[in-house]
């Protein structure tokens, strides 16, 4: 997989989250995808963002335009320091949460992208990446 | 501080959500409406969304509790303007907006609250 443009965001606000938000959709509009992939790529990005400041205590993403095999895509990387995720399978599930939202950030934006991963342990932070493909 | 504008005609409220909200500014917008359902007496509450790019699971959350809400203060509310492509990504993100009334355009949601508020007054 080749980067094509790469840049990154902190996560430290929900002013930060909007701010990702319309960078995401901006990488999105250049690489030419369709409406609907747009709005399900911000929509991702916008659960795994609010996730990375309110259960990692602020992080950041990287957001990467990339190729592969001649297609082109957006990959996010969302990273944070924060306490980590006990159980990575059960935080999957649709409507847990530990937090009072409606547990659909992580299940509902593997969902909405292609490729999803995870890595997780306590006191070692969390790390999600998610691609989507044109 | 940044606040959503609420609207009033009649006995019904008005809020077009113009901007990408971020979650605090959605949380006053709660808040303010609720405050505004008493102290109008107002019988509806018309959510305009047609200029919201996406709508995730925190936008989702605020529009279905301002729902319930607004069903316990007497008062009805009806979300318009959903774009296609965010209905679409709701519902892949799986979100259902339960107990939310929903209509095409701001007309159509007019008739939608009038036909309610009459059916509540025949109950």
């Amino acid at each position: 997989m080749t980067v094509l443009l790469s840049n990154r965001h902190t996560v430290q606000s929900a002013e930060d989250v909007v701010a990702i938000r319309q960078s995401v959709r901006q990488r999105a509009v250049e690489l030419g995808f369709s409406l609907v992939d747009q709005t399900k790529i911000v929509t991702a990005a916008s659960e795994l963002a609010r996730n990375t400041l309110q259960y990692g205590g602020g992080g950041r993403v990287t957001i990467d335009a990339v190729e592969d095999f001649g297609r082109r895509g957006i990959r996010l990387t969302f990273e944070d320091e924060g306490p980590g995720i006990p159980d990575v399978e059960l935080a999957m599930k649709d409507g847990y949460t530990t937090g009072g939202g409606l547990g659909l950030g992580l299940s509902g934006a593997r969902r909405l992208s292609n490729d999803f991963s995870i890595q997780s342990a306590p006191g070692k932070g969390t790390r999600v990446t998610i691609t989507r493909w044109r | 501080m940044e606040r959503i504008p609420i609207l009033k005609m009649g006995e019904y409220l008005l809020v077009t959500i113009q901007v990408d909200m971020h979650d605090r500014l959605a949380m006053t917008l709660q808040d303010d409406l609720t405050a505004r359902i008493v102290e109008a007496r107002a019988k509806g509450v018309l959510i305009d969304i047609s200029a919201l790019e996406i709508v995730d699971s925190f936008i989702g959350r605020m529009l279905a509790d301002i729902a319930a809400m607004s069903r316990v203060l007497d008062a009805e509310t009806v979300v318009v303007g959903m774009r296609p492509a965010v209905a679409i990504t709701l519902v892949e993100l799986g979100l259902t907006l339960t107990g939310v009334r929903t209509a095409l355009n701001v007309e159509r949601g007019m008739d939608l609250l009038r036909e309610r508020i009459r059916e509540r007054l025949a109950e």
